[in-house]
């Protein structure tokens, strides 16, 4: 379980590896705030190899989307499979997010 | 055919995620290929222990939570306790009111109720339980009430 960061030319892409929940989301959360304060401004989170997410971790997306929004740059979302996808819809949190198939479609055009 | 745990926890976030494992992992009649038990019974369970946590025991290490769980063949039934004073479930806001929605909490109880098929408090407030039925048509809509 952790995060794998890299990069590809501007984008951050930050890959969950596990669970994105209560116990590691000040991880994550650090990880991309350490990002951001060094300027990077265009972030994707996948999910492709994430087993479920709870409130914590759905939060510290939101708490970090709009602190990147406040810089200038974005947080897009990627790979989420049809039961993730399902908990950002029961929570409206859909509507604010930019959530694309994969990385490379979230990465293309950012 | 009944199985039944207990568990008692101390107040430590990095205990959920392997407490919620050894439950799933000691289900043996558990569909774990159901994405009602990997997702709705894990994100149910798991936000009932940070609740508790977080809030019922307020991150103090003295206290701890005890969890207990009944399996049968048709549901999966988790009691939930901290040793905090309790709190009201009906006072919490909707998070996905347009004033609540870019806040970053307040979304734990309301998942609990949308994934499992029953969340229920006592009347102090410090214990939930939660059930989640096998056979529910809809994977992702549990649909409890408060």
């Amino acid at each position: 379980m952790g995060f794998q960061v890299s990069e590809n030319g501007e984008i951050t892409l930050v890959e969950v590896e596990g669970q994105l929940i209560v116990g590691n989301r000040q991880e994550l959360k650090q990880k991309v705030l350490e990002r951001l304060e060094g300027g990077d401004r265009k972030f994707v989170v996948d999910f492709a190899k994430t087993g479920y997410i709870d409130s914590s971790g759905l939060g510290v997306l939101v708490s970090l989307s709009k602190k990147i929004r406040e810089q200038g740059g974005e947080l897009r979302l990627s790979s989420l499979n049809e039961d993730l996808r399902t908990l950002f819809e029961l929570t409206k949190l859909d509507t604010l997010f930019r959530i694309t198939d994969d990385k490379e479609q979230a990465m293309d055009g950012f | 055919m009944k199985n039944e745990l207990v568990l008692e926890l101390p107040t430590d976030i990095r205990s959920i995620e392997p407490a919620v494992q050894y439950v799933v992992d000691h289900c043996p009649n558990c569909p774990t290929n159901s994405g009602k038990v990997n997702l709705n019974f894990r994100v149910g369970l798991t936000e009932a222990l940070a609740n508790a946590m977080l809030y019922g025991n307020g991150h103090d290490p003295d206290k701890c939570v005890t969890v207990e769980v009944c399996l049968t063949e048709t549901r999966i039934e988790a009691c939930v306790t901290d040793q905090g004073e309790g709190f009201n479930p009906g006072a919490v806001p909707d998070p996905t009111s347009d004033e609540n929605l870019a806040k970053g909490g307040g979304r734990g109880l309301y998942l609990m109720r949308r994934l499992l098929d029953e969340v229920c408090y006592n009347e102090r407030g410090n214990q939930v339980k939660l059930v989640l039925n096998f056979d529910s048509d809809v994977p992702l809509e549990g649909g409890a009430q408060a």
